[in-house]
């Protein structure tokens, strides 16, 4: 499916929408070692790999840990979240504890080409699609 | 010290803003958390995917907005194949009972967190009051 940027008013609804058209869609399978299903993350398709996003806000760099073996990837960490002493609360949304989640992607991963990435509470899994897995065209004679 | 409990998913609560927006695209509620001292309110929002240079705090007659967007042309090129969360712009507004001192409002943005320090203004701190 192709996206349309053409519209910069529009593009953010259609990403959206996109969005909503692959919720929780039969690409990726439940991980083999189940795990806990935070964090909620995205799988988006470039060219022949795949991108994993994932929103982790207030965790730091330090405190996530990213494993992979054969295309099963696994992520784990803890936000930890403080409160100075002496303050009085009046609103408790954010939630602080541990995490770790095992995904399967549906291909095999190049695991010495993956590359993460994280910014502003975002953390982007690069996982390239191994060369011998690659889909070849056959020609016809 | 507790072991630290295990994270659950907190789905993301989408924007019933009092107003309609002209644009069809959906805003979300950031999870905060508010604390108060003697001093100052500070408000710690989550707003992951935010740059500092897209985010808009106002203080007008005593109701903070701020409004948080994000750069979805980071997304070009990018075909969606599996989704548990949708992305969007961050805004959420607060009527504050205390008076603020507008001019020292901080601001800091990191690792997706907005920490607003919010000074009470001067009339608005407790005194103390010595008995003779």
């Amino acid at each position: 499916m192709a996206m349309l940027f053409s519209d910069p008013f529009e593009s953010l609804f259609n990403l959206q929408k996109a969005l909503d058209a692959f919720h929780a869609s039969g690409w990726l399978e439940p991980g083999p070692s189940a795990g806990g299903t935070y964090p909620p993350l995205n799988v988006f398709r470039k060219d022949d790999d795949a991108v994993v996003i994932i929103e982790l806000p207030g965790v730091k760099k330090t405190d996530v840990d990213i494993q992979a073996k054969g295309s099963t990837i696994r992520i784990s960490g803890t936000r930890t979240i403080e409160f100075p002493q002496k303050a009085g609360i009046h609103r408790r949304e954010r939630i602080a504890g541990r995490f770790d989640r095992a995904i399967t992607i549906p291909f095999e991963v190049n695991v010495e080409e993956v590359k993460a990435e994280y910014r502003d509470g975002i953390l982007a899994l690069f996982l390239p699609r191994a060369e011998q897995d690659k889909p070849r065209s056959i020609k016809l004679p | 010290m507790v072991a630290p409990q295990e994270l659950a998913v907190q789905p993301k609560k989408e924007l019933t803003p009092k107003e309609e927006k002209t644009v069809p695209a959906r805003y979300y509620v950031p999870n905060t958390d508010i604390h108060e001292t003697d001093e100052a309110l500070t408000l710690v929002m989550e707003m992951p995917g935010v740059e500092k240079k897209n985010i808009d705090v106002k203080l007008e007659n005593d109701v903070l907005r701020i409004e948080g967007r994000i750069d979805f042309s980071k997304y070009e090129g990018l075909d969606p194949v599996y989704a548990e969360y949708n992305v969007g712009h961050f805004s959420r507004t607060f009527a504050l009972s205390n008076k603020i001192d507008q001019d020292r409002i901080q601001a800091d943005l990191q690792d997706g967190i907005l920490t607003l320090t919010l000074p009470k203004a001067k009339q608005a701190l407790p005194r103390q009051i010595p008995i003779n």
